[in-house]
């Protein structure tokens, strides 16, 4: 059984405008020990996506479908019974490590307050505990450093900051909304390289949410793309970086500017900008941007999902590369067996 | 070749800040900028890279006097800009313009992209009639690929990255010979990073801008840049021509920050991964090392480093280095 189980998720949000999807049916497991990682680009919909798992939502959003941890489901419990959960057995790293962190308190009353409340131990157990936590993330001098202040530290120690708090209850799940995408380059590889470190020491499993596929290359076994609130494209990380099909994926692979090639031509981008959600597209909301777009991208694109798990929402074949008529698209009743076919809704 | 529009000069900038509370006040000096030369020709850009805390960004302010340095000179066109007074500072603004970093929180949320963009017109040319300036604003949403019937839109309607163009569209509304752009993409999706790039690079070649182009990472200045400056902690590590920068970096620690741009390959990030060496944190700026300021993070030190400053010396083929042993490592890529 999956640790984690999500089915169905859909997350809405009332605007002055109007009521605007921001996740449209999404579904996924997360087994014990691996990591997932959720790539799109700003307004995708994957940080609302955890959001609504952890029941972090604004006020003006809701969400619907199932998101069963452990075989219970987070989306029907109560603010109470979250609260057990949340802390001690699904931990959050937050993307911005200058502004989750209060600058008010000493890093000691930050993090004993945490085990204090959820494992109740006593202030000096909790605080050779922070300690420890702390050496593991490879702050320097932790003994003296856990006195100080957020704003003694620096960018990058606020966030293996951030890393100690979500680790110290030793969660099962650990999820991290862009963890190194405010911090410098050289940083950014030291914190998700500790975070693969600190998975296999204590085989928990870990959502990573992020815009740059680079980042999460060495260290997820798993990619969902998302667009515009809608997966588009899952499959194994060798999947995605290796074969990818949907031309979303192949243009966020694309657009990561690259030193370890000489050549002159590789600064591309994704024409456009991400789409208004309440003034989508038509047919395959990917397809003003898309290179490969055809007339048949008005229609609804089909989910065509492999023996393997790898899925793909687009009229380009994933076995052949050739584009699909709408003929060829089975409607969700009579889905053929290989590959099968879903229609979106 | 012609002139330098930019010349600066042994440029220094100090923070000074206070320990110990009221009675055992100490004062501790941050040297930000250190020292910092180079020249700027018209049409060429040079990328100024280095991590957090490496004075990058600093030194940017301190060329468009928004900071006052210490020591050193700012020579555009042959005039000091660090001895003009406040109102001739202002003035030469219409010649050296910015964008800056966070494309959304440097946009006001109460102006429309066309009052945003106008802006510096109506504060240059009080007296420029309504027409022309709409006329003008229209034609520049045009050339940063913004469309002119978005003109009365507020920022909260655009996306990241049409955010950063009206940006761009409001340091070129006055023609400057000279746009300092410090890290106009990094809060940028990396899909989109490229988008403005192109555009920035595009319109250096039409307008014959000379660019300084301020960023964390060296793979976003590669594109864009003529020459690269590698920055650490205030002090520059190496000047040089693009192409050998990303060929055969000359100092440690540009080969470092190359090392530590993630690949999109799993198989060849496990590998670059290993090659890498670069950790830690940077030294205390308030207690910087002896000798090499880069001697506590860097495998091939030798003795000399701790006790000698290495001075930015000019290599053969013409690119500056600040390292004792840059004629004996060899650090192809």
């Amino acid at each position: 059984m999956a640790l984690l189980e999500v089915r169905d998720l859909r997350v809405q949000f009332e605007t002055p405008d109007g009521v605007v999807q921001a996740v449209n049916g999404i579904d996924f497991d997360v087994h014990a020990g691996e990591t997932l990682a959720v790539v799109g680009e700003s307004g995708a919909g994957k940080s609302q996506l955890v959001m609504a798992i952890m029941g972090l939502l604004a006020e003006n959003g809701s969400a619907t479908g199932k998101a069963e941890f452990e075989g219970r489901d987070l989306m029907q419990m109560s603010a109470k019974e979250l609260n057990r959960i949340r802390g001690r057995q699904i931990a959050m790293i937050f993307q911005d490590p200058m502004t989750s962190l209060n600058p008010f308190l000493t890093i000691e009353k930050q993090m004993t307050e945490v085990v204090m409340h959820h494992q109740g131990l006593r202030k000096d157990e909790a605080r050779a505990h922070a300690v420890e936590m702390l050496r593991a993330v490879r702050i320097p001098d932790p003994e003296e450093r856990v006195k100080q202040y957020p704003h003694e530290y620096s960018g990058g120690m606020r966030q293996r900051v951030m890393i100690a708090m979500g680790l110290l209850c030793e969660p099962d799940l650990l999820i991290a909304d862009e963890p190194s995408t405010a911090l410098d380059v050289t940083v950014q590889a030291q914190i998700t390289q500790l975070v693969g470190e600190l998975r296999d020491k204590s085989n928990m499993s870990v959502i990573l949410i992020t815009h740059d596929l680079a980042v999460v290359a060495e260290i997820c076994d798993r990619i969902i793309v998302m667009y515009a609130g809608e997966m588009v494209e899952t499959g194994t990380v060798e999947d995605i970086f290796y074969r990818p099909r949907h031309p979303y994926t192949q243009g966020l692979l694309a657009s990561v500017p690259r030193l370890d090639r000489l050549s002159d031509d590789d600064l591309h981008a994704i024409p456009g900008n991400p789409p208004n959600l309440l003034d989508l597209p038509t047919g395959c909301r990917f397809r003003d941007r898309c290179e490969k777009a055809a007339e048949v991208c008005r229609q609804v694109p089909p989910l065509q999902v492999l023996d393997d798990g790898c899925m793909s929402r687009c009229f380009i074949d994933m076995k052949s590369g050739e584009i699909l008529s709408v003929a060829d698209v089975p409607s969700p009743d009579d889905a053929g067996d290989d590959p099968v076919m879903e229609g979106r809704e | 070749m012609s002139q330098p529009v930019l010349r600066v000069q042994d440029l220094a900038v100090n923070f000074r800040s206070h320990t110990g509370g009221l009675f055992r006040r100490q004062e501790r000096v941050l040297r930000a900028v250190n020292g910092i030369s180079f020249e700027l020709h018209p049409g060429e850009t040079l990328g100024i890279v280095g991590e957090s805390g490496s004075g990058k960004s600093t030194l940017a302010r301190a060329i468009l006097g928004l900071i006052s340095p210490n020591r050193g000179r700012v020579m555009w066109k042959g005039e000091n800009l660090t001895e003009l007074d406040e109102e001739e500072l202002r003035q030469k603004r219409k010649e050296i313009q910015i964008v800056f970093q966070d494309p959304v929180a440097s946009l006001n949320p109460r102006m429309t992209a066309g009052d945003i963009i106008s802006e510096p017109l109506w504060t240059f040319y009080p007296n420029m009639a309504r027409l022309q300036v709409e006329e003008r604003t229209r034609g520049m949403m045009k050339v940063v690929g913004l469309l002119p019937n978005q003109i009365n839109r507020y920022p909260h309607e655009f996306s990241g990255g049409q955010c950063q163009r009206i940006g761009i569209a409001r340091a070129l509304v006055l023609n400057p010979q000279l746009v300092i752009c410090d890290e106009p993409v990094s809060a940028l999706d990396v899909s989109i990073q490229a988008q403005i790039i192109t555009l920035l690079k595009d319109l250096q070649k039409k307008l014959g801008l000379a660019l300084l182009f301020v960023a964390h990472d060296l793979s976003v200045v590669k594109h864009i840049s003529d020459r690269v400056m590698v920055m650490y902690m205030g002090c520059a590590m190496e000047v040089s021509q693009r192409d050998v920068l990303y060929r055969r970096p000359l100092h440690p620690y540009t080969s470092a920050l190359m090392k530590s741009v993630p690949i999109p390959d799993p198989k060849l990030a496990a590998a670059a991964r290993q090659d890498s060496w670069l950790t830690g944190d940077m030294p205390s700026p308030y207690n910087p090392p002896k000798g090499c300021i880069f001697h506590t993070r860097c495998p091939y030190k030798v003795k000399r480093c701790e006790a000698d400053v290495p001075a930015l010396r000019r290599m053969e083929q013409g690119d500056w280095v600040a390292c004792h042993r840059a004629e004996d490592l060899d650090l192809s890529i």
